[in-house]
């Protein structure tokens, strides 16, 4: 493509399939604690 | 959905549904930018016209691209693919495996924005967790996490190393158990460093898979916001000990974090000193609370806290030994679908455990009578409480079903919520608006690691913004 770069493809939806299975880490995202984003926690099971 | 945004010079795009991002050239991005939805075969004339700047042609041919990662599942997909129902089963089961345990409610620091009210949680008597109390706390988490191999365990306070040999003997417990009952302990200390000695850096550094090392940065912004109970600063007392701690810590986890106010809204220079003593990694948060905290970042500082951050990112791509923590998005490898519908675990896999042993649905809750669950030594745990916050996800939360930064995002603080809107449903905006700034810096600087799109940020370009066109009325009013 002359105007697009992808940066990332759709991970989210391959996710769905075989995600949920409750090992990664619980996060918090409060502002007075190890806050976390979801986005840049590991996933437990790849 | 699809979000357009420019970030550090750079046009983007996240399709919310699918998890695609795409850079884009000027033309695309303000082609994009007009679509309001699904793409049909070709260009509308109309839209066309909204874009005299660009030849036809070349208009064209940016059309044919969108429709490209459209048919390719890359744009304006839909979530269909996903039943929240299914989904939120999981969570509702109530498996707790995070404990916050608060081993000191007493602190030795008197930072004047504690949410804990330095560290007594505003009982008015300040205590420390028996070991006793700490190992039935450590027996109910066994019980309750179920098939979950994986426990984390938060010593937290008031300030934990307070509470030393509590803390030692909870590890020594919880490691005698793992075996028998097929788990894994992970420990994690949150401390102010007022109390670190060699020995207790060492124990850290064997015993504890993270560490959370809280300062605010300079010391003029430190000292001023974190005193001791004398009113002197603290920042003198913890670098030395931070910086040994830290040297000491091998490849495993930690994080220099502080806390920016509306004392300080250049904390940008924070983080950046605290790279300076040696931290790579690093994050600095804002404040948050009802409109009326003085400390608390409020809906007329956004202009501001927004330009920082993107100064901050600009920075932060010269300085590659430190690591920003809510910049760091792994876009590709971060969690499954289902653990972005709530980031939060609180009242469900995270509770928190006071030193009386009574459970809250996380540390922020603690205090609230009508939030209190239940209590470790009789084992109860009410779960109309815990089903409350269950409920809570991207789709049952009214801000978040419509906000492009849902799947990154997992759906914000229920205690924040709380704090500023009297109810764990309804967004607390401003720290939704800051939420969504830094994610778009991360996303944008992902961009540039990654050697693409626009050549990273010159000068202030009015037209590359999409923002609050506030220089560019300024500008105007200079000519
Ligand atoms: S309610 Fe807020 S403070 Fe409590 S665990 Fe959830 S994100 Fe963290
Ligand atoms: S930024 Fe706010 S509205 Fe958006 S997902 Fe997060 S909590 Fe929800």
């Amino acid at each position: 493509m002359k105007h697009i770069q992808t940066l990332n493809g759709a991970t989210l939806k391959a996710s769905a399939a075989k995600g949920g299975c409750g090992e990664c880490q619980t996060s918090c995202q409060s502002a007075c604690k190890t806050s976390c984003t979801v986005a840049n926690q590991k996933c437990e099971n790849q | 959905m699809v979000h357009t945004f420019t970030a550090l010079g750079q046009y983007l795009a996240a399709d919310v549904n699918s998890g695609a991002v795409h850079v884009l050239d000027k033309l695309t991005y303000d082609l994009l930018s007009l679509i309001p939805g699904p793409m049909g075969e070709t260009l509308p004339p109309e839209l066309a016209e909204q874009l005299p700047q660009y030849d036809r042609r070349e208009l064209e041919e940016g059309w044919r691209e969108l429709l490209e990662l459209q048919d390719g599942g890359l744009l304006f997909t839909d979530d269909t693919y996903l039943d929240p129902e299914a989904a939120m089963a999981l969570p509702r089961a109530a498996v707790v495996k995070a404990l916050c345990l608060h081993v000191s409610h007493d602190c030795n620091l008197r930072c004047r924005y504690c949410f804990a009210s330095t560290g007594d949680f505003g009982t008015g008597h300040r205590m420390t967790m028996t070991p006793e109390t700490a190992k039935r706390a450590i027996d109910w988490v066994v019980a309750k996490s179920g098939k979950r191999r994986n426990i984390e365990v938060d010593f937290f306070g008031g300030e934990p190393l307070m509470a030393l040999d509590t803390v030692k003997q909870t590890v020594e417990y919880a490691r005698s158990l793992e075996k028998e009952h097929d788990k894994v302990f992970r420990f994690t200390i949150t401390t102010n460093g007022v109390l670190l000695d060699d020995d207790t850096i060492d124990y850290i550094n064997r015993e504890m898979s993270n560490v959370v090392l809280s300062m605010d940065g300079r010391r003029e912004v430190n000292d001023h916001m974190r005193p001791t109970v004398n009113g002197k600063g603290s920042y003198d007392v913890i670098v030395p000990k931070f910086q040994k701690l830290v040297a000491g810590r091998g490849t495993k986890d930690y994080y220099v974090r502080g806390t920016f106010t509306r004392d300080n809204l250049d904390f940008s220079a924070d983080v950046l000193h605290l790279g300076d003593l040696g931290f790579r990694h690093v994050s600095v948060e804002p404040c948050s609370g009802p409109a009326d905290d003085p400390f608390a970042i409020r809906k007329e500082d956004l202009p501001q806290v927004e330009e920082e951050y993107e100064k901050l990112a600009r920075l932060l791509m010269e300085r590659r030994d430190i690591n920003f923590f809510h910049f760091n998005v792994d876009l590709a490898q971060g969690p499954c679908v289902i653990k972005r519908l709530r980031g939060c675990g609180a009242g469900c896999e995270y509770v928190a455990i006071t030193p009386d042993g009574e459970i809250y649905p996380c540390h922020q809750f603690v205090g609230k009578e009508e939030y209190r669950m239940g209590n470790v030594f009789d084992g109860s745990f009410d779960m109309e409480i815990s089903g409350r916050f269950a409920d809570q996800n991207i789709y049952t939360r009214p801000a978040c079903r419509e906000c492009w930064a849902r799947f990154y995002c997992s759906g914000g603080c229920s205690a924040s919520n709380l704090l500023v809107n009297g109810d764990i449903t309804k967004s607390n905006e401003v720290a939704c608006e800051m939420e969504r700034k830094r994610l778009e810096c991360a996303i944008a600087l992902n961009a540039i690691a990654a050697g693409m799109g626009e050549a990273p940020y010159t000068e202030r370009d009015n037209t590359a913004c999409n923002q609050c066109g506030a220089c560019a009325a300024e500008e105007k009013s200079n000519i």
